[in-house]
């Protein structure tokens, strides 16, 4: 028996303040029940969370209970009418995936606990130095008040047989939807899908790119914008129903693209077009794209609120997503298909070997296919050019 | 007792009213400019400058009235039409009781599948027209709610109906018929000009609040509305669920302007009764001519048909996809069934079924309690309060997005955590009116005699209520369960902004999974959803017709 040894080593380990910390969390987490405030609409993301549940609970005595959102917005809501209410405790909302204009929203009213990302035992995987994907959301800094939990990238779904050769850029749209009118549209851009797939047009088009990672000017916004929006009245009326109407969100949109509505959808998943087919939702020809430069990527975090009822349980589920084995159950193509927010330079070789183990299938592109990941512009260009889509194109 | 039952109703109209006027007054201060959680100290205009900026602002008031008022006035016509030919033959009413009890968000799901471009219509004469591939039609979220006016129709008709027949019940209609066609009336006339004058009274209520739903309704706006711009109530509630926190107070500032609309249209609709007595008067001295009248009616006819095999297409569809595992277009029906959605989706409705049968089970309880206490005071203070009963039916007359966001904060203001209970009372304010609706009537038709009896043979009041009154009553006290559980499970906005999402039902669920890329699990759990009431209606056919087996004239119809 080895007790006397592991007494020492458990001692060794309480000796680090933080450390110590984290036992007290533990034990303070153990029997709650964490709200965990999520988008609701993929059902692959809804089964990964029953199990983060399921794995929390075993481990650590923390219930999840996924409280499905349409919109993440809606428990920003939830938690300012709380603050409104003067309700600093006890709160509704545990735990919230979020990034963006909703994190850069909560940040600036105060609605956030924190930091707390950078003193998660598991962060230590994480590269979180300055400017690291991991620590900037959006080009706003993290500074602990989130944690990352998955990665995501802006990818296009086709069905090969209608499109057999795809546009190489954004440019490339306009020319496809003239020869195939009708075939083709984007979620509307109230839903960051939509927004996305503009801001995808704008790095591509745009004179000068860099100005994109400041927050939004008048001057800048006039001259960055310009060529976005010709591009945009040339490709709008070939869009689907004439470009007058839109679907909600993607999930909407890859629902046309099943019912053979369209020939294009999108998606934030490179994994979407593989998962569908197995589900027999996309025919087996669905492949995903990108354009030739690539596409955004952004990170999932997932935050807590200034008066989450269940603090500790929140912080334990947000270290929970960072072990190196959820991360590489996430990336599985069978599972969720998310790329891992790991530095892949800090992990062991065991875990290093259980991603290089994972399962691949005929849908799911390689690294190599994706291209590079393109920076998010700051969340202040995503909000400007929304409102001024709306104010462009809404009757 | 005599002192409770005064305060009873008193009460019960707190419990109701309460959180109303509670959330009205934090909608208005919102609206106002005061929300001192995000720094907004008011009061100040900024909330509605920020509405009236809003793009689409014009269009979405529009669609509001143009689909509120259109649906409103269509389900009457086709109402009328049907109640005609119902009471000519006597038969065709139960072909409503599915349609009446189907939830809103699962008919316009249902309706969805089959109206779309590439739905069952559509996939029915693809073939005809050589489409490989759907057209590009707006035959739902058209620009101009048109779809969104089908939908509602489908729905809120039968209900129209169902109240056009029990108001007929109330008037000597076949005299009235029979003397007119003895004069040699058309039908068509007979009911425009002797008729519809005598049941108006009786249908007010009804319409407006099929008036006041249509206008400000979310879940099928959602689903069959147009979308950009949506209706004012959809727009809304995008502002309540905008990352842009000031939308909170444009928000509430567009909740009182929807408020207005609602009171605007009830009021023009009620004022228009004097001209259009003064003209129907001169029309019938005229000799009531009514050329024309015949073939509308034939068309209105027809359209009822149609709706009614809408309807019927909408619930068939929900439980084919619910089957389907591939079902590409343009096949009629699936490549291969299979239960594997259902098993695999269980994990997913099995709590928000649980939920739905606790909120449906205690609001409907709630609302049933709250009713027979109501009743049985009015019957031993021998009294009827005609202000308290009208306002039973302020919950129904009023958008429901005019003042839940305000109930919520006014509930975390109270201490009140949102969660379950505060969502079973949501629900019983709605359930309420309802049973009350279902009951009042057969409660006061009860003959007082059998009472007296019981009186004379020494039973006390408490005695003659639980041993004559309500097992007389059992029928129409199980009618009137399940029609209160049909109203709670179909509520939407209530259980999303009183249960802070915490409180999934099946409509929440169904509405969310509406905006998913699989429409099978979406059709699982509408499925699900339609059949509660449904079980609901055929228990309170079902259980007196056991229990009073051997009591003819309990039995009922």
């Amino acid at each position: 028996m080895h007790r006397r040894s592991l007494l020492a080593l458990a001692l060794a380990a309480l000796a680090t303040p933080a450390m110590a910390d984290w036992t007290d969390t533990l034990q303070a987490a153990r029997g709650q029940t964490v709200y965990w405030n999520a988008w609701g609409g993929d059902q692959r993301t809804n089964d990964f969370i029953r199990w983060v549940g399921q794995q929390t609970e075993e481990r650590f005595g923390v219930e999840v209970v996924h409280v499905k959102l349409t919109d993440t917005a809606e428990a920003v809501t939830r938690v300012l009418s709380e603050k409104s209410a003067g309700r600093t405790e006890g709160g509704s909302v545990d735990l919230i995936w979020i990034n963006g204009p909703n994190f850069l929203s909560m940040k600036e009213q105060d609605l956030l606990h924190g930091p707390f990302a950078g003193d998660l035992p598991n962060a230590r995987f994480l590269d979180l130095s300055e400017g690291a994907p991991a620590a900037l959301d959006f080009t706003t800094p993290v500074d602990g008040m989130e944690s990352a939990w998955r990665l995501a990238r802006f990818v296009f779904i086709r069905d090969a047989d209608r499109v057999p050769e795809p546009p190489v850029d954004m440019a490339g749209f306009v020319d496809w939807a003239a020869a195939n009118p009708g075939r083709m549209t984007h979620p509307d851009p109230a839903n960051f899908m939509g927004a996305t797939f503009l801001k995808q047009a704008l790095l591509e088009l745009a004179p000068d790119p860099r100005a994109l990672k400041a927050p939004v000017t008048d001057a800048a916004y006039a001259a960055q914008t310009a060529p976005l929006w010709d591009w945009y009245d040339a490709l709008r009326p070939n869009l689907w129903r004439g470009g007058e109407a839109f679907p909600e969100n993607e999930s909407v949109q890859q629902q046309l693209l099943a019912d053979g509505e369209i020939d294009i959808a999108m998606s934030f998943d490179p994994a979407a077009a593989a998962a569908q087919v197995e589900q027999g939702l996309l025919p087996e020809t669905a492949r995903v794209f990108v354009p030739d430069a690539g596409s955004i990527g952004n990170v999932s975090f997932v935050a807590i609120p200034f008066n989450a009822a269940n603090r500790e349980g929140a912080e334990v589920v947000a270290d929970f997503l960072l072990a190196p084995e959820t991360q590489a159950r996430m990336q599985n193509i069978e599972v969720l298909g998310s790329f891992s927010v790991l530095d892949p330079e800090r992990l062991d070789a065991e875990a290093q070997a259980r991603f290089e183990a994972l399962p691949t299938a005929p849908a799911l592109p390689t690294l190599a296919e994706l291209g590079p990941t393109l920076p998010e512009p700051h969340a202040s260009w995503m909000t400007r050019l929304t409102e001024d889509w709306a104010d462009r194109h809404t009757r | 007792m005599s002192l409770a039952a005064r305060f009873l109703p008193a009460l019960i109209l707190t419990a109701i009213l309460l959180p109303i006027g509670a959330g009205l007054w934090q909608t208005a201060l919102a609206a106002a400019g005061h929300l001192p959680a995000i720094g907004a100290q008011g009061p100040d205009l900024a909330a509605w400058a920020a509405l009236w900026d809003r793009p689409g602002l014009g269009r979405a008031v529009w669609l509001s009235l143009f689909t509120g008022i259109g649906a409103t006035l269509l389900s009457f016509l086709l109402a009328l039409a049907s109640a005609m030919a119902i009471t000519r033959k006597g038969r065709g009413g139960r072909l409503l009781a599915p349609l009446l009890a189907m939830p809103h968000a699962a008919l316009a799901i249902g309706l969805a599948f089959v109206m779309a471009p590439s739905g069952w219509i559509a996939r029915a004469v693809a073939p005809v027209l050589g489409w490989d591939r759907p057209p590009d039609i707006a035959s739902i979220g058209d620009p101009f709610g048109l779809s969104l006016i089908a939908g509602l129709t489908v729905k809120e008709f039968p209900f129209l109906l169902l109240m056009m027949l029990t108001a007929c019940a109330q008037i000597p209609l076949r005299r009235h018929l029979r003397a007119g066609r003895a004069l040699g009336a058309s039908e068509a006339r007979l009911w425009l000009a002797i008729i519809l004058p005598q049941i108006w009274p009786l249908m007010r209520l009804p319409v407006l609040v099929v008036l006041a739903y249509s206008m400000s309704v979310v879940d099928v706006a959602l689903i069959l509305g147009p979308s950009n711009p949506p209706t004012l109530a959809v727009l809304l509630a995008r502002d309540y669920a905008d990352p842009d926190l000031t939308r909170l107070m444009s928000g509430s500032a567009g909740s009182l302007l929807q408020l207005a609309l609602v009171g605007a249209a009830a009021g023009a609709g009620l004022l228009i009764r004097r001209p259009v007595a003064r003209l129907g008067g001169a029309w019938v001295h005229a000799g009531a001519p009514a050329p024309g009248a015949g073939i509308a009616l034939r068309a209105l006819r027809g359209a009822a048909c149609v709706a009614m095999t809408l309807g019927f297409g909408a619930m068939v569809a929900l439980v084919i996809w619910s089957l389907a595992w591939r079902w590409a277009f343009p096949d009629l029906v699936p490549q291969e069934l299979s239960l594997r959605i259902w098993a695999r989706s269980v994990q997913g409705w099995a709590a928000p079924l649980a939920n739905t049968l606790i909120m449906a089970g205690a609001s409907t309880a709630l609302a049933l309690l709250a009713a027979i206490a109501w009743l049985e005071s009015e019957t031993r203070s021998n009294r009827r309060l005609p202000w308290a009963e009208a306002a039973i039916f302020v919950p129904l007359l009023l958008p429901q997005i005019g003042f839940l966001f305000g109930v919520n904060t006014a509930a975390l203001r109270a201490g009140l955590s949102p969660g379950m209970w505060l969502v079973i009372w949501g629900h019983a304010i709605f359930v309420f009116p309802y049973t009350m609706i279902a009951l009042a009537d057969p409660w006061r038709a009860v003959d007082p005699r059998h009472f007296r009896a019981g009186a004379a043979l020494g039973a006390g009041p408490w005695r003659r209520l639980f041993a004559l009154r309500l097992p007389i009553l059992l029928r129409p006290i199980l009618t009137a369960a399940a029609i209160g559980i049909a109203v709670s499970v179909a509520q939407y906005l209530p259980t999303l902004f009183l249960g802070a999402g915490r409180t999934p039902s099946l409509t929440t669920e169904a509405v969310t999974l509406a905006a998913s890329s699989d429409r099978r699990v979406t059709a699982v759990v509408a499925t699900i959803q339609a059949a509660l009431p449904l079980m609901g209606f055929a228990a309170a056919f079902v259980i007196p017709a056991i229990l009073h087996r051997n009591r003819r004239d309990l039995r009922g119809a």
